[in-house]
């Protein structure tokens, strides 16, 4: 079983949701934010021959995508060493 | 060597290594069959996710997909539905379902719903969501056979079910994840050389994610300012700002497609294979890396393909394609009845245009815009050769891993879960190798007769996983009230209602004549098409799930424990069957 106490387990799932809710929060604004809500209003942006709306929808939510999962990765990892929970080399 | 002899070497080459590779890495135990014996590198694993994930859809198809179906900026829905899934799966799922450390998705379904009705019901929609992906794979192992290799295409499935019933009946889990490695190697090489060069060509800049916002060479116009302006010419609407129906479709369809993606099985199983929950998380990120390598690409072949076919087909003097003058490759398509063309004035010439009446470009297949694009780039012969194995890689990868998939919830779920708990894992063994030679056969059997709705099943067989598989494995990770009841009342009235919603539209069983709802936009629930109903029906499962928990008894304490117990990485042990 879980070595953490009920107080311990309670705040580790806490900060792990606290994580997440942000970071998906970021999926959400970038894929269905700037990809397709606002995708007109960013249009009006241009870098180089890309429309920005476009380009978030073909290109930059796929990379921010990437960038999110590596970071919860390692903050995650970070917490479980906090609570003492990590796996054994 | 002439192209022919060519194609036969490099793809010859390329299957005489998966069966290397099969000989190589048997398995021995059921462990070893069902998840690699869990010693996987997670980098190892995210390649093999990635090809086990890209299938001849992503590979043959997208690209034309975004470009000529979609029209540009609608084909959006794919490039982030089927990336943004990942996210989820990193974060909501592939840790937790690793750490609990079983075999197969319906077993943890079983396990936390304390009911082996819960897990019939996993596995019953599991079958349905699997299938119906497979046959998509067997009909492009087919056709990959019979254009590249010029064998008729009931001979190509043959080779191909060969193939995989060697390196999967072999080494199970195994064998294919170390072959999909491989496949990965292959098909993403196929995929970024032509690219590049056509990206050179038109842009002069090597990288095509950045030459689709380049200019052309030798102007100072954009590319994607051009596209815009000679689709516009043809009567289409503008390429990077066309909305796929509306808003709200859209955006159905990449959440379709995402929740679909993290409930896919033969997904989600990939990353058992890992030593630890912390490399389940970081195993996710590195599938991502290698494909999104190939999903930021796809949309840069998509629009300089676009931008070349309109060019070829516009003529010398920008009045129409000279019929007598048309070049070898078009007429090589022809043959395959993947393009065609109807003089319809009798000009001698093709006129393209996006008005039904004048167009004369009466057939152009979505899947030319991959398998032509070397030819109409003028690449060389080895080019046209490794995109063939590029796209035979791509099908026969995923194929696989549906076919463990399915086979491991026969063998595992109902035969040692359910029907004879007590047989020796010899008997196991053998009977995950039964089962798998059954799916093949299976699969085969309906990939010769392909029902009729086999083309567009693809981005279907998402919506039933989003609606039936990913609401229960979040719900039982995320909330310890959901009871046995609530699930399989879920499961059955998620994916009820999205086979519904499909049939009415598309036929029962895709019986065209049946439907009693015509597919078109007024029919339509707000307006969103049957493919992206998915998450609809996600909406139904989780209302009903929380519904009927609330008047059914709360489940037992050691389920509530269990919950407990997978939310902390530590003592996860490796994957087991006990």
């Amino acid at each position: 079983m879980s070595p953490l106490n009920e107080e311990q387990g309670k705040e580790y799932w806490r900060r792990n949701l606290s994580l997440m809710l942000k970071l998906l929060t970021i999926w959400f604004i970038v894929s269905y934010g700037f990809g397709i809500i606002l995708v007109d209003v960013l249009n009006q942006i241009k870098i180089g021959g890309y429309q920005l709306g476009f380009w978030f929808a073909q290109q930059g939510s796929i990379y921010v995508f990437v960038g999110l999962i590596f970071y919860y990765a390692k903050r995650m990892a970070a917490l479980d060493k906090e609570f003492g929970v990590e796996e054994d080399e | 060597m002439d192209l022919q002899t060519l194609t036969y070497v490099v793809v010859g080459f390329t299957f005489a290594l998966y069966i290397g590779i099969a000989i190589w890495a048997r398995a021995g135990s059921t462990k070893d069959f069902y998840v690699a014996g869990g010693g996987i590198h997670p980098i190892q694993n995210g390649m093999a996710t990635a090809a086990d994930w890209m299938s001849a859809a992503s590979f043959i198809s997208m690209a034309g997909l975004i470009a000529l179906s979609y029209g540009g900026y609608g084909g959006s829905v794919f490039l982030m539905g089927w990336t943004g899934g990942y996210v989820i799966l990193a974060m909501l799922i592939a840790p937790y379902l690793r750490k609990y450390g079983k075999f197969t998705v319906p077993e943890f379904i079983g396990d936390r719903f304390y009911s082996n009705s819960a897990r019939t019901v996993a596995v019953i929609c599991l079958i349905i969501c699997s299938v119906t992906y497979v046959i998509g794979q067997m009909k492009g192992v087919g056709v990959a056979f019979s254009r590249f290799l010029e064998v008729d295409y009931d001979t190509g499935l043959y080779v191909g079910m060969t193939i995989v019933f060697f390196y999967a009946v072999l080494g199970g889990m195994k064998g294919i994840t170390y072959t999909q490695i491989a496949q990965y190697c292959v098909l993403i090489l196929a995929y970024t050389i032509p690219a590049i060069f056509i990206s050179l060509q038109l842009t002069g800049n090597p990288v095509p994610q950045l030459g689709l916002g380049s200019t052309l060479v030798g102007t100072d116009v954009y590319l994607l300012d051009k596209l815009d302006m000679v689709v516009t010419d043809l009567g289409f609407k503008e390429y990077t700002t066309n909305v796929r129906l509306s808003g709200i479709n859209m955006f159905a369809y990449t959440m379709s497609l995402m929740i679909g993606t993290a409930g896919l099985p033969h997904v989600i199983i990939r990353f058992f294979t890992v030593p630890k929950v912390k490399d389940a998380r970081s195993s996710a990120g590195w599938a991502l890396v290698f494909i999104a390598i190939l999903y930021t690409t796809a949309p840069a072949v998509a629009g300089m393909a676009r931008l070349n076919l309109i060019d070829t087909l516009g003529g010398e003097d920008g009045q129409g394609l000279i019929i007598e003058d048309r070049p070898v490759w078009f007429k090589n398509w022809e043959k395959t009845g993947l393009l065609n063309f109807d003089d319809k004035n009798g000009d001698g010439r093709i006129q393209y245009s996006a008005d039904k009446e004048v167009n004369e470009m009466v057939k152009i297949d979505n899947d030319i815009m991959v398998l032509a694009n070397p030819e109409i780039a003028k690449l060389p012969n080895w080019v046209i050769a490794l995109v063939a194995a590029g796209g035979l890689a791509a099908a026969l990868s995923t194929a696989a891993g549906l076919l463990l998939a399915i086979s491991s919830a026969i063998s595992h779920d109902l035969l040692k879960g359910i029907l004879t708990p007590n047989i020796s894992e010899k008997a196991e063994l053998n009977a995950s190798r039964i089962a798998m030679a059954f799916a093949i056969a299976g699969a085969g059997y309906l990939g010769l007769n392909p029902p009729g709705f086999a083309a567009g099943t693809v981005a279907l067989a998402f919506g039933l996983a989003a609606s039936s598989i990913f609401p229960a494995l979040m719900m039982g990770i995320f909330s310890k009230s959901i009871t046995k009841e609530g699930a399989i009342a879920g499961m059955v009235g998620g994916i009820g209602v999205t086979l519904f919603y499909v049939f009415q539209h598309k036929g029962i069983m895709f019986i065209p004549d049946t439907a009693f709802l015509g597919d078109t936009l007024p029919n339509w629930f707000l307006g969103i098409e049957p493919n992206a109903f998915g998450v609809v029906g996600a909406a139904v499962n989780f209302t009903v799930a929380f519904v009927v928990s609330r008047v059914t008894a709360e489940p037992p304490q050691e389920v509530q424990d269990l919950v407990e117990h997978i939310r902390v990485p530590v003592g996860s042990g490796e994957a087991n069957a006990h």
